[in-house]
């Protein structure tokens, strides 16, 4: 009866452990996905598989992360404008799961600046005024969340670059802020093998062109 | 024991690990692939993403009673139970598609919106309204360049489709808007109240319009008010027309603002560097303010208040027609309040509440009469009847509550009732002092209901009904309306529109010499739609009959309404071209109206077309920003063919209207340019932000020419022309504690 009792328990442990080494397995599958996806059908997929995994672990966030960032990505390969205002609400769908499991997160507060930046895209001209500075306002807080984060600094130089002179952006007004996100991508830790490292070699290389 | 153990652990992972493949094809209800739909087996990591042909594969270790999960955007997600057993199934799925206001027909059948959705009605944004050059910063201005109205300039308001300005009724936050413009001065058109800049959205109905509103044969505009400001600002304007300054204060929880602005304007500046047709002696010039509050009573609620008040004097000489060496005399005092509570909120079970009251006063004190030489008060025998003094007192009260209820999707009911209350009190007093007063009291009470329904997202359908009593007339009438859109293809769609529209007849008739009733017009519509991601397209055809039009008499030297005698029709076409993209930072639309319309009502002895209705109107008008300058520069063209023009005289003879003169007046240009300029845009760390403003309507300095003004005898005519041939207007506005910079970047992200 012992060994019975034993056997159940060795089975049981195994059990939990295969579930998380699973898990991990099947995210960094989807990330390495996400890293090569080349095309917009590539990163639907990787959204979708997200979107498993996030459903299927009710208490990781994550999933729901990626799932968000994947559709973000996903808008941006497909380039129509006309579909940005459909799926900023489905990247914003994700990251509100995200959010409600894992709250004040620096990472989570990004994304939801980058979906505010993509419904404003929809139509600069008359929507700066909202998505704009709600935008700005987001990215703020997620460097104040944690001000090792790399990732804040990078999405707002990036989009210094694109700013014209006369705007108060180009080079050279970007060029500090992409040093201090490289500044931190240098000592930037991430929590675990799944947690968000993305965005160094954009950054350099966005830097480079800069130079 | 052991043994069983043993063997049944060995036997476990075959168990657990043996796979079975899924494969299958999603489509929608026409058959037609979904690619990119995401499959997933409930609760666990397996699924897969469907190709191009909708097709899928994965395989599977759950077994048994699972739940398949698939979804895709723009379809209702669908959970199948299905039993997996073996080594391979074959699941096909049929989504059904999901009617969502972005993917959803709109119905835009004689529709122009102007604001930030996203939908196919919407051909201008907010911003447009304010950066359209000709428009001078008026609300009304920018929709004279869309199709549909005209480009009459000797006279306020929207005139559409062969209709009179007065067929244009003005909604703010869904109820009535009594005195809209400035009191009509002879010859000059004025300027709405309202700054462009308090609204968010404007509906331009050129016809077919909703059965939430009501009493304007042609067309309604509808104003919805801003809700609460991005943040706490005080702004500061200077022009060569007028000063003004406010605040506008936020919560820090950003579910309540309240704000005022003050503003004080003389025209003494303008006039005395671009000279006026009319002599002034008092020159326009006035207060006008406003105090508002706006709370968010939840998280879909509003309470929003607002209060406005305009006080303005002019007065003004012009050489006389009917006596040479001698002039008449025109002044004006004007006082009005106005004063719009809205609330919307939504209730349980998809149920929305929308109510709103607005109460407004107006007066008038009007001096009619005649100068000599030396500009000393006469009274010239003969023409004494043109010295009087009209004291106009107005008191409005209009309340309206909707509710809606949303059915599945989109599908909703809208019913509810709308009250306005009007009182005229009139006093003419008549150069011997003899003192005319009339009053005209009016309430009408209606009752309306509307049904969308969408059947697809490609099929949509509104049906409405609307019933009116009046007070004044004693009698009801009973509106339907109906409008249906279908979606051709993916950017393409086609509406039409029918409704019945009625109309009480013009204060200016009132009281009638006989008993009148109700005007009414019929609307038929049809519309084809092209729209991409920055160009729009729209073809419309139109055809509106008018039905007992009010005919009038001259009764006691006074126009007066005798019967419902009176018709007319209207019928042409319309196109609008917008393009943000062929050339690049160049934002033009294109619209162009054909009008053919003939009517009998009022004076008009017989069945002709209007003295404010032209064949052809066309307009351009053009944007572009020009980075390195950070400048704005906007161009606008109108044109209007030759209107007809007319002097109708009565015969107190035969006690008959009859044309003492009539003709065609010269074609109609106006090229408007406008600069911006915006020095502090992107400024690191600026304080506060600046706009420059230059306009100039007419810089060609073309001859305009609206018509003729003759002498009450019909033997002398003198042109009647805009005030002054070009006009140009310098202005600064400043608003402190915004920072925009950070706008501007994100702008270009």
């Amino acid at each position: 009866m012992k060994s019975v009792l034993l056997g159940v328990a060795l089975l049981l442990s195994v059990n939990i452990f295969a579930q998380s080494e699973k898990y991990v397995g099947a995210m960094q599958k989807q990330l390495l996905a996400m890293r090569d996806a080349k095309t917009p059908e590539a990163m639907q997929d990787v959204v979708n598989a997200f979107e498993r995994i996030g459903n299927a672990e009710k208490t990781q966030w994550l999933p729901f992360y990626y799932a968000s960032l994947a559709e973000i990505w996903y808008a941006f390969m497909l380039n129509d404008v006309k579909q940005f205002d459909a799926l900023a609400e489905k990247a914003e769908g994700y990251i509100q799961k995200a959010e409600a499991i894992e709250k004040n997160n620096s990472e989570i507060v990004l994304v939801k600046g980058m979906i505010a930046s993509l419904r404003m895209i929809v139509d600069p001209m008359s929507r700066y005024m909202t998505y704009g500075q709600q935008s700005a306002a987001l990215v703020e807080e997620s460097k104040k969340l944690d001000p090792n984060n790399p990732r804040p600094y990078m999405w707002q130089a990036q989009g210094l670059a694109r700013t014209p002179v006369q705007f108060g952006g180009g080079c050279a007004t970007a060029k500090p802020l992409f040093e201090e996100a490289i500044k931190r991508f240098e000592t930037f830790a991430p929590a675990s093998a799944i947690h968000p490292v993305w965005g160094k070699e954009q950054t350099e290389k966005s830097y480079n062109e800069c130079k | 024991m052991l043994r069983l153990i043993l063997i049944l652990t060995c036997l476990l992972p075959l168990f657990l690990f043996a796979q079975t493949v899924i494969t299958g094809e999603v489509t929608d209800s026409k058959k037609q692939p979904v690619a990119g739909a995401s499959i997933a087996v409930k609760d666990s990591y397996d699924g897969a993403t469907a190709d191009s042909m909708g097709r899928f594969r994965f395989t599977t270790t759950e077994k048994g009673a699972q739940v398949l999960i698939v979804s895709s955007v723009g379809f209702k997600t669908i959970e199948l139970t299905i039993t997996i057993s073996g080594s391979s199934m074959h699941v096909p799925v049929v989504l059904k598609q999901e009617i969502t206001e972005m993917s959803a027909v709109v119905i835009s059948a004689g529709t122009f919106e102007a604001s930030d959705r996203k939908r196919a009605a919407a051909v201008l944004t907010s911003l447009d309204i304010v950066t359209t050059a000709s428009a001078n910063a008026d609300v009304t201005g920018a929709l004279k360049t869309l199709p549909g109205a005209q480009q009459v300039g000797e006279s306020e308001g929207l005139f559409v489709r062969g209709g009179t300005a007065a067929e244009t009724k003005t909604f703010i936050d869904g109820t009535l808007v009594n005195n809209f413009f400035f009191t009509s001065v002879p010859g000059i058109a004025q300027r709405g109240r309202f700054s462009p800049f308090i609204f968010k959205g404007t509906v331009f109905s050129t016809g077919g319009y909703s059965a939430l509103y009501g009493q304007a044969l042609s067309s309604a505009l509808l104003l919805e008010s801003i809700d609460l400001p991005e943040q706490t600002s005080a702004n500061l304007s200077v022009s060569v027309l007028s000063i003004s300054g406010g605040f506008q204060q936020l919560n820090k929880k950003k579910t309540a603002s309240w704000g005022v602005n003050y503003g004080y304007s003389n025209l003494d500046l303008a006039f005395a560097v671009i000279k006026q047709q009319q002599d002034y002696f008092r020159t326009p010039a006035g207060h006008f303010g406003d105090v508002n509050f706006r709370i968010k009573t939840s998280k879909s609620g509003m309470l929003k208040y607002y209060g406005y008040f305009t006080s303005n004097r002019l007065g003004f000489t012009q050489q006389s027609l009917d006596s040479l060496g001698y002039f008449d005399k025109f002044s004006l005092k004007n006082l009005n309040f106005y004063q719009n509570l809205s609330w919307k909120e939504n209730l349980k079970n998809r149920w929305r509440l929308n109510t709103g009251v607005s109460f407004s006063t107006n007066r008038d004190q009007i001096v009619f009469g005649m100068q000599d030489e030396n500009k000393n008060d006469v009274l010239l025998n003969t023409l004494a009847f043109k010295n009087f003094d009209l004291d106009n007192k107005g008191i409005y009260a209009n309340a309206k509550l909707v509710l809606e209820k949303k059915w599945k999707g989109l599908s909703a009911l809208r019913f509810g009732s709308e009250w306005n209350h009007s009182t005229d009190k009139i006093v003419y007093t008549a150069f011997d002092g003899t003192i005319y007063p009339s009053t005209i009291k009016e309430n009408i009470v209606s009752l309306f209901a509307e049904q969308d329904v969408y059947i697809t997202n490609n099929l949509a359908g509104k049906f409405g009904l609307r019933s009116e009593y009046s007070q004044l007339l004693d009698k009801m009438n009973l509106a339907p309306r109906l409008s249906l859109a279908y979606k051709l293809g993916k950017n393409s769609q086609a509406s039409v529109a029918y409704g019945q529209f009625f109309q009480n007849p013009e204060l200016r008739t009132l009281p009638a010499a006989q008993m009148v009733s109700y005007q009414k017009a019929s609307h038929y519509i049809a519309q084809y739609q092209k729209t991409t991601d920055k160009t729009t397209l729209r073809v419309e055809l139109f055809y509106k009959k008018y039905d007992g039009l009010i005919k009038t008499e001259i009764v006691n030297g006074q126009q007066r309404a005798t019967s419902n005698n009176g018709y007319g029709e209207a019928g042409g076409f319309e196109l609008f071209w917008r393009d943000k993209k062929t050339i690049k930072n160049l934002d033009y639309w294109i619209s162009y109206s054909y009008l053919d319309t003939k009517r009998n009502f009022q004076n008009f002895p017989e069945a002709i077309t209007p003295n404010f209705a032209a064949k052809h109107t066309a307009s351009v008008v053009m944007k572009k920003f020009v980075t390195a300058l950070k400048t704005n520069v906007n161009l606008s063209y109108n044109y209007s063919s030759p209107r007809p023009y007319y002097n109708i005289q009565f015969n107190e003879g035969t006690g008959k209207f009859y044309f003492a003169d009539k003709g065609m007046i010269q074609p109609y240009h106006n090229v408007s340019f406008a600069l911006n300029y915006l020095p502090k845009i992107g400024k690191k760390d600026a304080k506060s932000f600046i706009v420059y403003v230059i306009s100039i309507s007419n810089v060609l300095n073309l001859k305009q020419q609206y018509g003729y003004n003759y002498s009450y005898n019909g033997l002398r005519k003198s042109e009647l022309t805009p005030p002054s041939r070009m006009f140009v207007f310098i202005g600064a506005f400043i608003s402190f504690g915004i920072d925009r910079s950070e706008d501007a970047i994100n702008n270009n992200l």
